[in-house]
């Protein structure tokens, strides 16, 4: 599946373990939650980059302990119509996670840029779509309304542009 | 009322050539319907009984007379020559191409209109008091927090796809004519002890299969908190809302089957953990909105305008239309006037372009060129010269619209049902027809009084049927229509879902059925006792009584 | 005199205008109930229902379903008031829907 990372088709340099099979040579591996949290005395030790796969239910609360230490969390999107990991990406980077946020399953360009804002960095896509279709889509909207948000296609922040004292926008006028 | 300003502008720009583009993919196949469906619903276009049908927002209720015209005219070019207008303040129209559907957007883009999220799993549109700036009894207008609601939940990127639709409601009055306890979250501005306006903060109230009431999550949140309050509850909303079953994903059930205080917790917790850090730009754009809400020019008048009263004493028919179409205004000499779009044996909410085109030049001329659309499927003018009254009554009877049975039995509310919609089970227009037409004398209304009628044509009770005095649902019953009965409804502050009477009625049965009702009503109740009331303090034994009783 | 034969009609949503459209024996797609083809059979109804994803597929239509209907002296009528309603328009507004525009059929608008 080719990986999509700030508008390009990059290589996946990571490994990603199942439960069984052992770290062996790798330096960038990836494990699911419940093999993290069972072999974490291990895991800690382990010299290269780790990253964990998170199921949707999973709390992010419960990631506290390991966040300092992981370097890429893999979220996942079951169907495109569920939406329950752009909350999960949102709550790890206002928990203070800065590695890298992928997002995996069913996705379509119309979400590009809405993962983008929520933090995620790169996505497993199918290859229906075009190199073209990810860029164009990822930059359709150039405004955000909410605060807070990663903005990789330089959107404008409306409500803070409107109130950093540009005199153009202090005159308002009246209803009627 | 709000004017866009250059973002605005951009934003909705944007959104249109986004959906153009969805569709063009969509009609060359390079998006299947699954994948194209909820993309076209965020644009609240849906496929329906006969053809595509598009849900125009109307934010908070409020539009210009531009705008409505443009609603007629938009009407005239690609639709029928009419909208419907809905429970939740916004307007349908039922013959829509797809490929047209992009100009359409455009059309409205023109005059700072949208159907953006109007339908899908995302945040609605945004409800609230029809007669808000203008009601007598309004502590504060919720219309600037209704636009600022509107603006954070507009493609917001969290929450586009949650387990299903999520509807807010916001009253500034202690009348709460928003029902905002049977909304996915309730707002109720209200001031503390201290005199601080803060905010009532409600969650899990709704309709359709499982009608429920709203908890209190929050008794006084202060306003400038509201933006990342309400985050708080979107995301434990969007975490933990079932999924598995469509039926079960409202916040609603959330709430019921974790317990309010457990519910109340997660939000906290949620909350505690990512508090509002620095507020002062929602502050600085809650008070930007505000001042498009500022109170028009209006005249410094007398409570007694000779003129009217003369008017109203020499014309019988206009002075009941004065006194059931027209609310009470905090200014003295300006009254709230209420059109009603129920004229005896018509269709329910429904209104011609020319209709749309006479209303927005009353509007114009007389009402600071502003209208509301309240969940009645009423038209309101909310700040009128007690000494206009008669002209604009005079023009309204010329075109059908004036109707004087606002608020009474004649004032029925009613989804469009099996007649276009495509999850109905049953006819609720032909019903209320029928209903409109057994209660046309104007004396009887008034005599029975205010009273709501609500009929759904399924369970999924766009027409509010839980919360009507009267409510009557419309169902299948081995292939025929039959309709049940509820009473004791209320969408108001003090609310409570109806209570089903016994077993349904054929259609033909059930206009003679809400005569009995109201017969016994009339018959039983104290002076002066409006129905609610009544059906409070008897129960619902003597209505079953009056309706089973064998002959 | 024919006797009524009862069976099923498909019936879809057109992609482009999403007008209620039927379909007929040549397996083209009509506006108008009485060219459509009464599967009186599962196997008919099957066929039917093969051609129509092809056609979903091909992006000519959506919602695609078979519903009841009864063919009376040559003319097609839906069983179920639902898919009266949709081949001929709402019943508020006999102006409206193919009713009007000649394309509904012989069977008149529901009673009641």
């Amino acid at each position: 599946m080719p990986l999509l990372r700030n508008n390009a088709f990059v290589t996946d340099e990571w490994t990603h373990l199942d439960d069984d099979t052992a770290p062996g040579e790798v330096t960038r591996m990836t494990v699911s939650f419940a093999r993290l949290q069972k072999e974490w005395d291990g895991l800690a030790r382990f010299p290269g980059l780790l990253g964990v796969r998170l199921a949707s239910p999973t709390r992010t609360t419960e990631l506290s302990p390991y966040l300092s230490q992981l370097a890429l969390i893999v979220v996942a999107f079951p169907a495109f119509n569920d939406g329950r990991s752009y909350s999960l990406a949102r709550q790890l980077r206002l928990d203070g996670f800065q590695g890298e946020l992928r997002a995996s399953g069913n996705i379509l360009p119309d979400q590009v840029q809405f993962m983008h804002q929520v933090g995620i960095d790169s996505l497993e896509v199918s290859e229906r779509f075009s190199l073209e279709d990810w860029q164009r889509a990822s930059r359709q909207i150039s405004l955000a309304y909410q605060r807070g948000l990663f903005r990789k296609a330089g959107e404008r922040e409306v409500w803070s542009e409107r109130h950093q004292g540009f005199s153009a926008w202090e005159e308002q006028p009246h209803a009627g | 009322m709000y004017r866009y300003d250059e973002f605005d502008h951009q934003f909705v720009r944007e959104r249109t050539a986004q959906f153009r583009d969805q569709a063009a993919r969509r009609l060359k196949g390079e998006l299947t319907e699954d994948e194209f469906r909820p993309l076209r619903l965020m644009n609240g276009l849906y496929l329906q009984l006969h053809a595509y049908m598009l849900r125009v927002a109307i934010p908070y209720g409020t539009l210009s007379s531009r705008q409505m015209r443009q609603l007629g005219l938009i009407a005239d070019k690609w639709d029928r020559g009419y909208g419907h207008f809905t429970t939740r303040q916004n307007i349908q129209y039922n013959w829509f191409k797809l490929e047209d559907t992009a100009d359409i957007l455009q059309a409205l883009a023109d005059v700072e209109m949208h159907a953006i999220q109007t339908s899908g799993n995302c945040i609605r549109n945004v409800t609230t008091d029809h007669w808000a700036g203008a009601a007598a009894d309004e502590l504060l207008d919720p219309r600037p927090v209704g636009e600022l609601i509107r603006q954070w939940s507009s493609l917001h990127p969290e929450f586009s796809f949650l387990p299903r639709k999520f509807k807010i409601a916001v009253t500034g009055a202690p009348n709460d004519r928003a029902a905002v306890k049977v909304h996915d979250i309730g707002l109720r501005l209200h001031r503390n002890a201290a005199g601080v306006p803060g905010w009532e903060v409600m969650v899990g109230g709704g309709q359709g299969r499982t009608p429920m009431i709203a908890v209190t999550v929050r008794e006084h949140l202060p306003e400038k908190e509201l933006i990342a309050y309400l985050e708080a509850i979107m995301r434990v909303y969007n975490l933990y809302g079932r999924r598995d079953n469509k039926y079960k994903a409202r916040v609603k059930i959330l709430v019921h089957e974790i317990g309010a205080e457990k519910f109340r917790s997660e939000v906290e917790a949620e909350y505690a953990r990512h508090p509002a850090q620095t507020t002062e730009v929602e502050e600085r754009e809650l008070a930007r909105i505000a001042k498009y809400f500022a109170d028009p020019a209006f005249e410094r008048l007398s409570r007694f305008v000779p003129v009217f009263e003369a008017e109203k004493r020499s014309n019988a028919e206009f002075a009941r239309w004065v006194k059931n179409n027209t609310a009470a205004h905090k200014r003295e000499g300006y009254a709230i006037v209420n059109i009603s779009l129920k004229a005896a044996g018509e269709i329910p909410g429904d209104c011609t372009s020319e209709q749309m085109r006479v209303m927005a030049d009353l509007a114009e001329s007389h009402s600071f060129a502003e209208l509301r659309v309240s969940h009645a499927q009423n038209i309101v003018l909310p700040h009128v010269r007690l000494g206009d009254l008669f002209a604009i009554w005079q023009k309204l009877t010329e075109h059908g619209l004036a109707a004087a049975n606002y608020g009474l039995a004649g004032d029925i509310i009613a989804c469009p049902g099996l007649d276009y919609c495509a999850l109905a089970t049953a006819r609720s227009i032909p019903v209320a027809q029928a209903i409109s037409r057994k209660f046309a004398d104007l004396d009887r209304q008034q005599d029975i009084g205010n009273i709501k009628i609500n009929i759904s044509g399924c369970i999924n009770a766009c027409g509010h049927h839980h919360v009507g005095h009267i409510g009557i649902l419309g169902l299948d019953k081995k292939g025929e229509e039959y309709y049940q009965i509820t009473l004791g409804g209320s969408s108001s502050e003090h609310a409570s879902i109806g209570t089903i009477l016994g077993p349904g009625f054929a259609g033909h049965e059930v206009p003679d059925a809400i005569d009995t009702i109201l017969n016994t009503y009339v018959r039983l109740r104290a002076p002066r006792e409006e129905f609610l009331a009544t059906y409070r303090r008897i129960g619902a034994q003597p209505f079953k009584e009056a309706l089973y009783a064998t002959a | 005199m024919s006797a009524t034969e009862k069976g099923q009609v498909m019936t879809a949503n057109r992609l482009r205008d999403g007008e209620v459209v039927f379909l007929t024996r040549s397996g083209v797609w009509s506006e108008k109930i009485d060219e459509a083809v009464l599967a009186l059979e599962p196997q008919a109804a099957a066929a039917l229902e093969a051609r129509a994803a092809e056609d979903v597929k091909g992006n000519l239509v959506t919602g695609q379903y078979l519903f009841d209907a009864e063919r009376v002296g040559g003319n097609i009528r839906a069983t179920h008031i639902r898919e009266r309603i949709r081949t001929l328009g709402p019943t508020v507004r006999f102006d409206l829907g193919k009713q009007a525009e000649g394309t509904a059929g012989t069977f008149a608008a529901v009673e009641g």
